[in-house]
C-alpha cells in the first residue's frame, strides 16, 4: 500500500512542520510579552490582582502537598536509613531531596496544574467571549493589559511557592521523624546543617524554580490566548498547559540536574 | 450626498483560506446616520465589520474610514483611529471580572488622564442615558442579556466616538429590550452626532430605526436602499428576506441527492 | 474594600514566600555557619587523595575548621596539591600532620589535621610539609595478597 504511506509520511511531515512553526509562534509570542511589560511595571496594582489569583490561592494546596511529602520523605527514609544504621541522616535526606528536587519539580508540577490551568482557562475564556477583542477594538492592547500582568505574577510566585513546599516538607520530616518516631533533634538538624550548602543545593534549587516559573506560565499564557473560542477549544488547551507543563518541567529538570550537580559526591 | 462620508469602502474584497466572502463591496456611509448592513447568517456582515475596525485587511480595496485608509495604517495611528470607533459585539462581552461602573469607565481610565471624580460623573451620565444608572454596581454576571447589551452600548460611547459599529445587536432579545435597543441607538446616533453601523437580520426592528440599508447575500451587495424603498424592492432576494419567505432565492433545501435516490425508490420499483 | 484586602493577602503571601527561602537558608542550609572572609590558605602535597573533593571539610579533633578549595595536580612533583581555606581563629603549629580521612564506614572523606608541637605557627599561603594519603582500598587489597603470597612462599621453599 505505498499510497497509504505516502499519506502517512505527508501526515507526520506535516504535524512537524506545524509544531515548529508553532514553537516559532510561540517564541514571537513570549518576547512580545516581554515588550509589552512596561504597562505592568508602571501600573503595578496590575501584577498584585493577579499574584492573589496565581500566588496567594495557590499557597493552600503547595503548603499541604508540601507537609505530606515530606512526612512520607522521612517515613519513608527512616524505613531505609535504620537498616544502615543511619537514621540521624533522616533529616539530610528529606532536606536534600526537597531542596534539590522535589520542591522545585512537585511544586512546579502543582503550580502548573492549579495556577497555570486557572491561567489558561481565564484568558481562554476571555477570548471565547470576545472581551480579548472588545479591548483590541478600544486601542487597549491585550498582550499589556491582559497577559503580560499574569506572565509576571506567575514568575514571581512560582520561587515563592516552590521554597514554601521545601520549607513545609522539612517540617513535615522533622514532626515524622524527631516528634512521631524519636530520632534525635540535634543530630537531626546538625547533619542536615552541614550537609546542606546554601549556595550549591538551595541557590541551584532556586534557580529551577525561577526558570520552571518562567516556562509553566509562558505555557499557560500562551495556551490561553490561542486558545479556539470554543467549550472544547478553552477546554482543550487547559489540558494542554497541564500536560506541556509537566513535561517541560521533567524535561528542564533534567538538564539543569545534568548541569548543577555535576561530579557531586 | 456623499460630501465628505464617514466611512467609504471600494472594490472590496476578503478571502478566508482561497474562500472568497465578500467581492467587489463598494458602500458609503455619510456621517450623522444609521445605517444597517442585513443578509443571512455568514454571510460575511460580521467580516464588514472587522475591515473597518482593522482587524483583518482585506485582500484587494481599501476601507476609508475618516480619510484614512484603515489597513494601511501604521499600529499607532491605527490606535488612534479605534478611539474614535466603537463596536458593540454580539453578546455584550463586557469585561467579567469588573463591575459595571468599571467597565463603563474602563476606557476613559486607560485613555485619559481625568480625575476619578470627573470619570465618576461621566459614567454615571452614560449609563442614566441607558437607563441603568441604579445598575453600576452589579457585575456583569449578575445582569440578564438585554442589561448587558445596554451596558454595553453605555461602554461604547464612553468617549463619545464618532462611529459605533452594532455585531447583532438585536439578537436573542426580549420584545421590550428590543424595542429599548432600537430606541436607545437612534436616539443616541442622533444626540451625539455620530454614525452608527448596525450589522443585524433583524428585519422590523431595525427597518424602523435606520436611514439607509444594505443587503448582502453571497459576498456582494443584493440590494440597497432607504427602508421604505427597500420594502417595495422586488429584487427576490430582499423580498423574501424583508417578507420572511421560507422559500425564494435562500432555499430552504440544503443541496443533496433527488429524494427519490436517497429513499431507495428507484431500485424498490419493479 | 476588596483591593484593600487583596493587597494585604498578597503582602502576607510575598512575606510568607521569603520567609520560607530565610528558613530555607538558615535552619537547614549552612548560610548561619558560613563565612568566606576571615580566612587563611594553607597547602599540602598528598601521593593519593582517594575521594577528597572541592568542598569536602577540613577538620581537626572532629572539629570543621575549614573547607578544601581546590585540588590540582602538579607536573613538577607529580602528586596532589590540595589548597585548604582554615579559619582564622584556628592557628596550627608547622609540623602538623595532614592525613585524609574517611569519615564513617560509608561517608564522604575530609582532611584531618593532627597538631604537632612547634611553637611556630603556620601562616597563609604555607605549605603542610607532613601528608599522610588517602587508604585506597585496591592497594590495601593488593598489598595483602602480596603479604599473604609471599608468606605462603616462605612457607612453600621449606618443601623443596
Amino acid at each position: 500500500m505505498p499510497r497509504r504511506i505516502v499519506i502517512g509520511i505527508r501526515g507526520i511531515g506535516h504535524r512537524i512542520i506545524e509544531s515548529v512553526w508553532r514553537l516559532g509562534y510561540a517564541a514571537r509570542f513570549f518576547s512580545l510579552i516581554l515588550l509589552k511589560s512596561g504597562t505592568s511595571i508602571r501600573r503595578f496594582g496590575l501584577i498584585i490582582r493577579e499574584l492573589y489569583f496565581t500566588g496567594v490561592l495557590t499557597m493552600v494546596i503547595i503548603l499541604v502537598s508540601g507537609l505530606f511529602v515530606g512526612m512520607v520523605l522521612g517515613l519513608q527514609g527512616y524505613e531505609t536509613l535504620q537498616k544502615f544504621g543511619a537514621e540521624t541522616a533522616v533529616g539530610t535526606l528529606v532536606a536534600l531531596s526537597l531542596v534539590r528536587e522535589l520542591g522545585p519539580v512537585v511544586a512546579g508540577l502543582l503550580f502548573a496544574s492549579r495556577a497555570g490551568s486557572a491561567i489558561t482557562a481565564e484568558i481562554g475564556l476571555m477570548k471565547a467571549t470576545e472581551q480579548l477583542e472588545a479591548m483590541g477594538m478600544m486601542a487597549v492592547d491585550p498582550i499589556a493589559r491582559v497577559v503580560a500582568p499574569r506572565f509576571w505574577a506567575g514568575v514571581i510566585s512560582m520561587p515563592l511557592l516552590a521554597a514554601m513546599f521545601s520549607a513545609m516538607g522539612v517540617f513535615g520530616g522533622y514532626l515524622v521523624a524527631v516528634v512521631l518516631i524519636g530520632v534525635d533533634e540535634g543530630s537531626f538538624w546538625s547533619q542536615m546543617q552541614s550537609v546542606v550548602d546554601f549556595r550549591f543545593d538551595i541557590v541551584n534549587g532556586i534557580i529551577k524554580t525561577c526558570v520552571f516559573g518562567v516556562a509553566i506560565t509562558a505555557i499557560a499564557v500562551f495556551e490561553g490566548y490561542n486558545a479556539p473560542p470554543t467549550a472544547e477549544g478553552v477546554s482543550g488547551a487547559t489540558t494542554r498547559t497541564v500536560v506541556t507543563s509537566a513535561l517541560v518541567i521533567l524535561g528542564l529538570d533534567f538538564v539543569l540536574t545534568s548541569f548543577m550537580f555535576r561530579g557531586v559526591g | 450626498m456623499t460630501t465628505n462620508p464617514l466611512v467609504e469602502i471600494k472594490d472590496l474584497n476578503f478571502s478566508y483560506d482561497e474562500r472568497a466572502i465578500l467581492k467587489g463591496i463598494n458602500m458609503t456611509m455619510p456621517r450623522g446616520k444609521v445605517i444597517a448592513i442585513m443578509g443571512g447568517s455568514g454571510c460575511g456582515k460580521t467580516t464588514l465589520l472587522r475591515l473597518i475596525g482593522g482587524v483583518v485587511a482585506p485582500s484587494s480595496g481599501y476601507v476609508r474610514v475618516d480619510n484614512q485608509v484603515v489597513h494601511e495604517l501604521s499600529r499607532d495611528k491605527l490606535f488612534s483611529l479605534r478611539r474614535k470607533m466603537s463596536m458593540l459585539f454580539q453578546f455584550g462581552a463586557l469585561f467579567t471580572d469588573l463591575s459595571v461602573f468599571d467597565n463603563v469607565a474602563f476606557q476613559m481610565r486607560e485613555h485619559t488622564d481625568l480625575p476619578e471624580s470627573v470619570i465618576r460623573d461621566l459614567v454615571f451620565m452614560k449609563l442614566h442615558a441607558v437607563g441603568l444608572r441604579g445598575a453600576h454596581n452589579l457585575m456583569p454576571a449578575e445582569l440578564s442579556g438585554g442589561m448587558a447589551r445596554r451596558v454595553a452600548l453605555a461602554r461604547s460611547i464612553a468617549l463619545d466616538p464618532m462611529l459605533v459599529m452594532y455585531d447583532e445587536p438585536f439578537a436573542g432579545l426580549d420584545p421590550i429590550s428590543l424595542s429599548v435597543i432600537g430606541k436607545l441607538i437612534r436616539r443616541l446616533t442622533d444626540a451625539l452626532g455620530m454614525t452608527s453601523i448596525l450589522v443585524t437580520h433583524d428585519v422590523h426592528q431595525s427597518l424602523e430605526i435606520v436611514d439607509y440599508v444594505y443587503f448582502i447575500s453571497e459576498g456582494v451587495i443584493a440590494a440597497h436602499g432607504t427602508p421604505s424603498e427597500v420594502r417595495g424592492s422586488v429584487s427576490p432576494f430582499v423580498h423574501q428576506f424583508i417578507h420572511s419567505e421560507v422559500d425564494g432565492p435562500v432555499p430552504f433545501h440544503y443541496p443533496a441527492e433527488k429524494y427519490a435516490t436517497d429513499l431507495n425508490l428507484e431500485n424498490r420499483i419493479a | 474594600m476588596q483591593r484593600a484586602k487583596m493587597d494585604l493577602w498578597v503582602g502576607l503571601f510575598v512575606v510568607a514566600g521569603i520567609g520560607a527561602l530565610l528558613i530555607l537558608a538558615l535552619q537547614v542550609g549552612n548560610l548561619g555557619t558560613y563565612s568566606e572572609d576571615k580566612s587563611y590558605t594553607l597547602v599540602g602535597n598528598f601521593e593519593n587523595i582517594g575521594g577528597l573533593k572541592i568542598r569536602s571539610p577540613v577538620k581537626s579533633a572532629g572539629v570543621v575548621v575549614g573547607r578544601v578549595m581546590d585540588i590540582q595536580f602538579s607536573t613538577k612533583t607529580f602528586d596532589a596539591v590540595v589548597t585548604m581555606n582554615i579559619d582564622d581563629r584556628y592557628q596550627f603549629p608547622k609540623d602538623t600532620f595532614a592525613s585524609i580521612l574517611t569519615s564513617g564506614l560509608l561517608g564522604a572523606q575530609y582532611v584531618g589535621l593532627a597538631a604537632g608541637g612547634d611553637e611556630g605557627m603556620l601562616k597563609s599561603g604555607d605549605k603542610i610539609m607532613k601528608t599522610n594519603s588517602a587508604l585506597v582500598l585496591e592497594e590495601m587489597i593488593g598489598q595483602f595478597l602480596f603479604d599473604k603470597a609471599s608468606e605462603d612462599d616462605e612457607g612453600d621453599s621449606d618443601k623443596f
